[in-house]
């Protein structure tokens, strides 16, 4: 235990800001500012891989780590789509994962964001469009908002989320 | 040992069993012996494989003509590799299962049947597997008359009338979980039977991330294959198209420069430890001990922020093209790189005894997920998931491929296969690979970085085998007119890690599924292509 609490205090804060990156912080008081504003507070996710090759869900990933901590902007990630504002859909719709998808929509009640992530999800990407694949998530579901990237890096998607609640 | 020193052996055995082996080539694949049977001899090779000892690696198919598929096993043996190929007429696309002698071949099996429409008799499980409802039961995707744009609109059903295996009796209830899960992996369904907490089955229903990669791949020019290899399954994007390349460059007979070896193999080294920190983070995490999640997603998040800065990418995608890599290194970086190693080495001595003498970690991941040495050789399971149960198998030391030959490469191994040997192998193979780096590093050859990349002839084709950080990765190419890529197979090593998942969590509590699949870890993209 006490080697854990050592471990800890030696390791301090490294949520950012670092020296080399001032803007992350910048862009996270923006964000928290207008989650405050137009979430009261908070802004539930849930993410949909929807065919990925499972790059864009490590970079996900990465906006929880201690980093870029986006909790500390109101910004959570949830694990039913009953309990999310907003589905963050990756990947170029495989056929397989559609009925799924618009399943997922559905069951998230109104008023509800889609934010399409990844360079598959805008428009099919590296795989396109073919008997397997659909391609854009706008084909299946009404897309507010696209990030693109091949993934998308975690500063492209605080960014990302930071432009949708500025509309 | 000399290569191949068991192939008389072998032949000798076909003789007995009555396999006519029409002709052999150790140079058509190179690196990898070719033997060419009947199809009629299909099912008794199977038969002498086992005899041999050999382990199953994968199966593929290949439309050769109008009226001819090419069938490809690949086994190995001591590090040696050996694809058997039997042409099969496509008016009568039957061949015996090798199911029944590999259980490792079932899946792929009946990926064959749902994407050629070739049957296998005698498979003890020929329901679909690969396909849901996006195509019809009577047209198959990898035939050449199958259009790439597929004749489905956009609107597919979902696929709800699967077959699942079912248990009856007092007290018997199932959970049906997913493909959409609660947490932010890839989706697939997981379909368990239980009795209170305890799992008596978990039945595994993949697909749903079929992406149609290997038809996709075909016509694609040499580069834009690499470029689709990197996206097989993102974590692995190095791997494979490591082997994509290896595969491709092998059919043109090129020769990669010795500097750009060693490049890829730094990178191959630096996936494996981003992706083992990421994991025994969310090993621990599974079990409630967030410290070392924080930890080791920190850890991991320095080693991909170094990865943009030197190599323009955070999961290092594109940086291996075929006939070399993308880009160079030079002095500062190859110094920022060794600060890193030395950096990470104090992190991790400091970490890992605390990960190792947790009480509370003890207690959840010592003798959780149970996968035995006798199943784990049957189901021919790779990497860490078969170095913890007793399977001492390393590509970069047993088939040593450039530049490893030249390293002295270590693999861990464990007889006491639960989650927590999972997590010791890992543990320990950043230890390897951090050894391996610095030494590639000191030793890092002059010269250039690629060689322009010449298209090969027609029908050349190449295999190519890399160990990724799940373990071993099969890449088979061959190419078409103007070189075209005529078929693309890549084997993910989650192809034989997923069904392990299967067997490890029976008899263990419903609560420790996650962690079980997440010391596992297969690939979703990769299984379902």
């Amino acid at each position: 235990m006490l080697r854990i609490l050592n471990k800890i205090r030696k390791t301090g804060i490294i949520t950012e800001p670092v020296l080399e990156d001032q803007s992350l912080e910048a862009l996270g008081i923006e964000l928290k500012r207008q989650v405050d504003q137009r979430m009261r507070g908070s802004f539930a996710i849930r993410a949909v891989d929807s065919g990925s090759c499972n790059a864009c869900e490590l970079e996900i990933h990465a906006l929880n780590n201690a980093y870029y901590d986006v909790e500390r902007f109101g910004v959570h990630f949830v694990a039913s789509p009953r309990h999310a504002d907003a589905l963050l859909v990756t990947g170029p719709v495989s056929r397989h994962m559609a009925a799924a998808l618009k399943r997922t929509y559905d069951a998230t009640p109104a008023p509800k964001w889609v934010i399409a992530m990844g360079d598959c999800a805008v428009n099919g990407g590296e795989f396109g469009c073919n008997y397997a694949t659909v391609g854009a998530v706008e084909r299946i579901i009404p897309v507010d908002l696209v990030i693109p990237g091949c993934p998308p890096t975690p500063t492209a998607l605080m960014q990302g989320l930071l432009a949708l609640l500025q509309r | 040992m000399s290569r191949f020193d068991w192939l008389s052996e072998l032949l000798a055995r076909c003789e007995d069993e009555h396999v006519l082996v029409a002709h052999g080539s150790a140079t058509q694949l190179a690196l990898v012996h070719l033997l060419d049977i009947d199809h009629e001899d299909w099912g008794r090779f199977a038969d002498v494989a086992r005899q041999q000892g050999c382990r199953w690696v994968a199966l593929w198919a290949d439309q050769i003509d109008v009226d001819t598929f090419n069938i490809n096993v690949c086994f190995e043996y001591r590090g040696d590799y050996l694809v058997v190929r039997a042409p099969l007429e496509i008016r009568q696309p039957v061949l015996p299962s090798h199911t029944p002698w590999f259980p490792a071949a079932n899946r792929p099996e009946r990926h064959l049947q749902d994407m050629f429409g070739i049957a296998f008799s005698d498979h003890p499980d020929a329901r679909r597997w690969t396909r849901h409802q996006a195509w019809p039961e009577d047209q198959y995707p990898l035939r050449k008359n199958f259009a790439v744009a597929g004749e489905t609109g956009d609107d597919t059903p979902g696929d709800s009338d699967y077959p699942f295996f079912q248990a009856q009796g007092a007290g018997v209830y199932e959970i049906p979980v997913g493909p959409v899960h609660a947490g932010i992996i890839e989706p697939g369904h997981f379909r368990f039977q239980a009795v209170g907490e305890t799992v008596l089955n978990l039945e595994e229903r993949l697909g749903y991330v079929h992406k149609g990669i290997e038809k996709t791949a075909e016509d694609r020019d040499a580069a834009g294959a690499v470029r689709l290899a990197g996206r097989v399954s993102g974590d692995s994007t190095v791997a494979h198209s490591w082997a994509a390349c290896m595969a491709m460059e092998r059919a043109a007979k090129l020769a990669v420069p010795a500097r750009a070896l060693s490049l890829r193999a730094v990178l191959a080294e630096r996936e494996r430890i981003a992706n083992h920190l990421g994991d025994i983070g969310a090993i621990c995490n599974d079990v409630g001990f967030a410290f070392a999640q924080y930890q080791f997603s920190r850890l991991r998040e320095d080693w991909q922020r170094l990865n943009l800065t030197l190599f323009g990418h955070r999961l290092l995608m594109d940086c291996v093209i075929p006939g070399g890599v993308a880009g160079d290194i030079e002095g500062a970086q190859v110094g920022k790189l060794q600060n890193q190693h030395a950096a990470l080495r104090t992190e991790l001595d400091g970490l890992l005894p605390i990960v190792d003498d947790s009480p509370s970690l003890e207690d959840r991941l010592v003798g959780t997920g149970v996968l035995s040495p006798e199943t784990a050789v049957l189901i021919g399971a790779v990497g860490y998931v078969g170095k913890a149960s007793g399977i001492d198998y390393d590509l970069r030391r047993d088939h040593a491929y450039a530049p490893y030959h030249r390293l002295q490469v270590e693999s861990p191994l464990y007889q006491t296969d639960d989650v927590a040997s999972r997590l010791k192998v890992r543990a320990e193979e950043i230890n390897q690979s951090l050894q391996l780096l610095d030494q590639l590093l000191a030793e890092l050859p002059d010269g250039d970085i690629a060689v322009d990349w010449t298209a090969p002839v027609l029908n050349a084709e190449g295999l190519g085998l890399v160990e990724g950080w799940r373990g071993e990765i099969l890449c088979y190419v061959r190419f078409g007119e103007a070189g075209r890529i005529a078929r693309f197979f890549p084997r993910d090593p989650s192809w034989l890690n997923w069904p392990a998942l299967e067997q490890l969590i029976h008899d263990n509590i419903v609560p420790d599924f996650p962690v079980c699949n997440k010391s596992v870890n297969g690939s979703y993209s990769g299984h379902d292509l």
